[in-house]
């Protein structure tokens, strides 16, 4: 176990290196100038010196880079160009918005796809079975740009039953969830059905069965356990879908959360917060998988003998 | 087994349209950007379907153009990504060593990025623009293609066939193409039609957020985007653009798993 620990926690620190330098050269090969976006066009030259090298710019990139990551293992983030805040500051203000949008949208999606996906399991190529599946097939298909307007016009101006957009109370959360949880639930929902068909199969199960077990026991407390393992597995990876997807539904919904503050950093070109943001989600997403991954060699010895 | 073959006349139905508009699309005398002041926010009617914009022009053109945007840029982002991916799996499991390790690395790195995150932070830093969006996209998609047929190259490396090609001192770039390349081929086409909705709905994403192909061009993200501003007045404007999004997107997935059940391809 020790030794499977230390390889995961290994290879995720690699990846976790490969995102820092990725993250930074992606923010160096801007075309154009940063200081003459901060300035504009009409600046002194004097002035655009002056700020080139209070912001480190003037330096050759290695050092720039030598600067960047000693500020990361000193947890600085640096400064925003817009707000002249700290990086770190504003990350702690958005995250709690993203963490609790992204857990409901969750929550959401499990509590469709693990119904959806046993009952078209067990009742396989019904009309249960086939309509579940159709669901699915248009969760994937319905991208939450589109979704989320739609929602907002049945049940904001119509109905006027939720709020448009902002975060206060728990309703203002609900149009938000469900825009970002659909595709998860879609891509859940298969997941458990072809998950629950292939313990079906099992002998375990025949036993159950063959002792007179009930029906719905044996999906529940035989099938049902043993499926779950390969959805978490996956699960863990669509975290970074649900992520991504926070992005674009924070900003349709003005949800105050990481997603839209990086959106907002894109648009005023604010070139330091893109950074961190970009950096934090991926980190977010790796983290959890490393945790996933550890948690399923953990709960399932065979996975982490083959490795 | 009747309405299996009814979804997929449906999807091919759907798709044959998309693929005609892009193409012939220029022929159809349309005026996308033609702004009609009169004509202002007008819902759907029998003469004109998809109704009018904030600026008066015509919906139904304005979906036409689209499809064109969204064709080409999710055939070229699938083109590059594909023949990149492929190539560079095909080489890293065929060679294994040091370069395999390097290459698997930097997959699981750029695996390490959440979705569409470091497409939206590309295209950002980039710029707006049909060619940056594609730039951006390829960036994020040959990432797929390349596990893939990397995986499925490390599975039939030590076939007989390939061995016996090796033994007799063919060379290596012929080996690959000829019995590697035939067997991987089938998953890597299911991939690619995933693919190619997938970068639909990322390009009408980035054009939603202001990223991507920018006004006037007609792109069925921006028409989105617009009718976001007019939901009360003009619902016509969120619904249309997104309705043809949508049924593209349903086609093309239907379609990529009728692919992969008549492939035999284990869902991954």
């Amino acid at each position: 176990m020790l030794r499977f620990l230390l390889i995961r926690l290994g290879s995720a620190l690699v990846v976790i290196a490969g995102v820092v330098c990725i993250v930074f050269f992606l923010l160096h090969m801007i075309p154009g100038d940063p200081v003459e976006v901060m300035l504009g066009e009409s600046a002194q030259p004097a002035d655009r010196a002056a700020l080139r090298h209070e912001l480190g710019l003037d330096q050759p990139l290695l050092k720039q880079f030598q600067v960047y990551i000693s500020g990361l293992a000193h947890l600085d983030l640096g400064k925003s160009l817009h707000s002249k805040r700290l990086i770190t500051e504003i990350l702690s203000e958005r995250l709690p918005a993203t963490f609790i949008l992204a857990i409901t949208a969750l929550i959401i999606a499990m509590l469709i796809a693990f119904p959806l996906g046993i009952l078209s399991a067990i009742r396989k190529d019904t009309l249960i079975d086939r309509g579940a599946m159709g669901f699915a097939m248009l969760g994937v298909s319905l991208p939450n740009f589109w979704m989320g307007p739609i929602l907002i016009m049945i049940f904001s101006l119509w109905l006027g039953w939720l709020p448009v957009s902002g975060s206060d109370g728990i309703r203002s959360i609900v149009l938000p969830a469900i825009t970002l949880g659909t595709a998860l639930a879609a891509i859940l929902s298969r997941m458990v059905r072809s998950a629950v068909l292939e313990v079906l199969n099992e002998d375990f199960i025949r036993t159950a069965r063959a002792k007179g077990m009930s029906e719905w026991r044996v999906i529940l407390k035989h099938a049902l356990g043993n499926a779950t393992l390969p959805v978490i597995t996956v699960l863990g990876l669509q975290l970074g879908a649900l992520l991504g997807g926070a992005v674009i539904t924070e900003t349709i919904f003005s949800w105050p959360g990481i997603g839209q503050l990086t959106i907002d950093a894109i648009q005023q070109r604010d070139y330091p917060v893109v950074q961190a943001c970009v950096l934090m989600i991926s980190l977010i997403y790796v983290l959890v998988n490393m945790i996933t991954d550890i948690a399923y060699g953990w709960l399932d010895p065979r996975v982490r003998l083959t490795e | 087994m009747r309405s299996q073959s009814t979804s997929l006349l449906f999807s091919a139905a759907i798709i044959f349209l998309w693929c005609s508009f892009a193409f012939f699309g220029s022929f159809l005398n349309l005026s996308p950007d033609h702004i009609n002041l009169e004509q202002i926010l007008t819902p759907p009617s029998f003469q004109e379907w998809f109704g009018y914009d904030d600026l008066g022009r015509s919906i139904f053109d304005r979906l036409i153009t689209g499809a064109r945007t969204s064709f080409f840029v999710s055939f070229w982002v699938v083109f590059l990504s594909s023949i990149v991916g492929t190539i560079i799996g095909i080489i890293a499991a065929w060679r294994g060593g040091w370069f395999d390790l390097v290459i698997v690395r930097i997959i699981d790195i750029f695996l390490a990025f959440p979705g569409i995150l470091l497409a939206i932070a590309l295209a950002g830093i980039l710029g707006p623009g049909i060619n940056n969006i594609i730039i951006a996209l390829t960036v994020v998609g040959w990432v797929g293609f390349a596990r893939l047929a990397r995986a499925q190259t490390l599975s039939i490396k030590s076939r007989e066939h390939i061995q016996a090609a090796k033994a007799l001192g063919t060379p290596t770039h012929k080996t690959l193409w000829q019995h590697v390349l035939p067997l991987i081929i089938a998953p890597l086409i299911v991939e690619a039609t995933f693919g190619i909705a997938g970068v639909v709905i990322a390009e009408a994403g980035l054009s939603f957020l202001g990223l991507g192909i920018q006004p006037p061009t007609a792109s069925w993200g921006t028409m989105i985007r617009d009718g976001t501003r007019y939901m009360l007045v003009a619902p016509h404007m969120v619904i249309a653009p997104g309705l043809a999004l949508c049924l593209v997107v349903l086609s093309v997935n239907m379609l990529g798993d009728k692919l992969r059940d008549k492939m035999d391809i284990k869902e991954s």
